[in-house]
């Protein structure tokens, strides 16, 4: 018993730990500009067939395309962002909604041409199949290096924005953004930067998710709800928000699906419209 | 555009003008009715049109009127459709009380879900109603014994239409059954709207606080509408199920609640016949498309709907009021078509 609870704290943590590299970039980047960025898994999808193609196409070793995926993830969305997302700053949610879901549709469309609509293979390297036992309680070794990737991203993260001059202006617009700008920071371009990173955390997320939960063309539709879940539980622009709301919605996905199969999703929506309710603005946010 | 109608002095008379039937209108109106006559063979996907045509006129008066932003309709939809096929199930196989009862239900769940949703905006109130509709989705899959869960309800029957027309196969008693629904449900919706109470929502669209301030309290409002859009939703969906004689988990799928919002402000929301115009295109394009490469249906849809929101933003009957409130587009789109916008727009 203890040890199945054990287990599923784990590989429930470890799945909090994906969505967390999935959501961040939106908390942050919601919590700046208000902009409802529904696309945000569509950069995701975007890492996660860079590092497809890369692995079976160009015979790259898996954690080489990593960074590829992060990298390609923010140039592109940086992209969008200066070329679309710009000019509908001020407008209305709905608006914002509906550009960026007519985004995710084309998305999922081209990816459907492009690879079509099965499960994309990927190849692990061996050192990082297998699993350890300990005391009874399996540790498969793919999740354990995925908390550590995801472990030493929060901490960089928590290190940037504490510490560092940008950091500071990110802050600052998150807090206030009319405020930071009579004070003189290039909000605009501080959130081109912050936007690029979080997209390119999503890619990186991506790329490390084909693992847990297959890669197709619904990816950007699937998993739009889980990081919608995290960003609005956790509350805007806050990454310590946006961890515990992950982390806890990993581990209760994982629990609800393994104890109480048939209604697991369900206490999910639940829980999240009753936190939603108590707080409107998540658990760690400090305004709506 | 509000240069357009001079002649109005106070809000009554601006009512009252809103009203009068336009010509248009009624060509609009008599042209639903050519189906019977030239494409005899597509009057299954005509009623299906009806139908979707409802649910977004349901949509269009809490989005397009109240500005309430719903990602979560096809609650009230998937209700409806699964009261109908409940009520045909358990041995009552009537279409028009079942149609009465099942829209009385979807507007009960509605009017307790208003008090969640009158509270809150913005993101919040997307995640609720986004939530609320997954919500039920999960619900009515794990409620296998009642629902028939992903396999749909087993076994509805609908018995003759006032006793006499029989649901054909081609669609026929489906498409006026439908079409009669579809009209009625639209004249209340157009007196609801062009009512002082419709005013009222229009205000709060625009400025929940100032309503506040003059007196006009907005959540009342909001309750009202709420429940009265999720019973019309309800009938749409109970419609679907006694035309069609099957539910499916889809009726309450998220992609039905986006399909609904892209069908609508492709049309025009907060204008009527946004949401008409809308699941026509909608549903006539898919039947093309679907029938060509159906993985691929979203690209255009994705692009129009970037399209829409960056170069037109009140949707294909806004841009057409656009057009026509400049002098040259006004003589450029020519006299017939000059009711429509004088008569749509807000």
């Amino acid at each position: 018993m203890i040890t199945s609870v054990l287990g599923v704290l784990f590989d429930g943590f470890a799945y909090g730990m994906l969505l967390f590299l999935l959501s961040v970039g939106l908390s942050v980047t919601l919590g700046m500009m208000n902009f409802v960025n529904l696309a945000h898994c569509t950069f995701a999808m975007i890492g996660g067939y860079v590092t497809v193609t890369l692995i079976n196409n160009a015979g790259w070793p898996f954690l080489a395309t990593l960074p590829a995926a992060f990298i390609a993830a923010a140039v592109i969305s940086v992209g969008f962002e200066r070329t679309m997302f710009r000019r509908l700053y001020r407008a209305s949610d709905l608006d914002q909604c509906l550009l960026t879901i007519g985004l995710v549709f084309v998305s999922v469309a081209v990816a459907a041409f492009v690879y079509g609509t099965i499960q994309q293979p990927v190849q692990l390297p061996n050192y990082l199949r297998g699993s350890y036992q300990i005391l009874g309680v399996t540790f498969g070794v793919y999740r354990l290096f995925l908390i550590v990737v995801a472990l030493i991203v929060t901490l960089v993260l928590v290190l940037a924005l504490e510490f560092t001059r940008f950091g500071a202006q990110v802050r600052a617009a998150v807090d206030n953004q009319r405020m930071a700008r009579g004070l003189g920071i290039n909000v605009d371009g501080a959130f081109a930067i912050t936007f690029a990173l979080g997209s390119g955390l999503a890619g990186l997320g991506g790329a490390l998710a084909i693992e847990i939960v297959g890669l197709d063309p619904a990816f950007a539709l699937a998993f739009l709800v889980y990081v919608l879940i995290v960003v609005s539980v956790g509350g805007l622009g806050s990454i310590g928000g946006s961890f515990v709301a992950a982390v806890l919605l990993g581990i209760s996905d994982m629990a609800g699906k393994y104890y109480f199969p048939a209604i697991g999703s369900f206490l999910i929506y639940l829980v999240m419209i009753t936190l939603l309710m108590w707080r409107p603005a998540g658990i760690f946010g400090r305004r709506t | 555009m509000a240069a357009t109608s001079p002649a109005i002095a106070g809000p009554h008379q601006y009512l009252e003008a809103q009203i009068r039937w336009r010509t248009i209108e009624i060509i609009f109106w008599l042209s639903l009715l050519l189906p019977f006559v030239v494409t005899p063979n597509y009057l299954s996907l005509a009623s299906q049109i009806a139908i979707t045509a409802l649910f977004a006129l349901s949509l269009d008066l809490i989005l397009g009127y109240a500005g309430i932003v719903s990602l979560g309709h096809a609650a009230f939809f998937g209700f409806g459709a699964y009261a109908a096929g409940l009520i045909s199930k358990w041995g009552w196989g009537e279409p028009l009380t079942g149609l009465l009862i099942s829209g009385a239900a979807a507007g009960l769940l509605g009017y307790l879900m208003s008090f969640i949703i009158s509270r809150f905006r913005h993101l919040a109130l997307i995640m609720i109603t986004l939530g609320f509709g997954l919500l039920l989705h999960e619900l009515a899959n794990s409620a296998s014994e009642l629902t028939g869960g992903a396999d749909g309800l087993q076994g509805v029957r609908m018995w003759p239409l006032l006793g006499m027309f029989k649901f054909d196969l081609y669609g026929h008693t489906a498409y006026w059954y439908s079409l009669i629904v579809l009209f009625l449900l639209f004249l209340v919706s157009r007196r609801l709207i062009n009512s002082p109470f419709g005013l009222s929502l229009r205000g709060i669209r625009e400025n929940a606080v100032r309503m506040r301030a003059i007196g006009a309290e907005s959540r009342p409002h909001i309750r009202k509408i709420y429940t009265i859009s999720a019973a019309i939703a309800g009938i749409a969906g109970a419609l679907l199920t006694q035309t069609t004689e099957t539910v499916s988990l889809g009726v309450l799928d998220f992609q039905r609640s986006a399909d609904i919002l892209v069908i609508l402000i492709l049309g025009g929301a907060g204008r009527l016949y946004g949401g008409l115009v809308g699941a026509a295109i909608f549903m006539i394009a898919r039947d093309w498309f679907s029938g060509v490469n159906p993985q691929y249906w979203y690209f255009p849809i994705g692009v129009l709907l970037i399209g829409v929101v960056l170069f037109l933003p009140n949707g294909i009957l806004g841009g057409f009021a656009q057009i026509a409130s400049t002098e040259r587009g006004r003589r450029w789109l020519g006299w017939l078509l000059a009711p429509l916008w004088r008569g749509t727009t807000p």
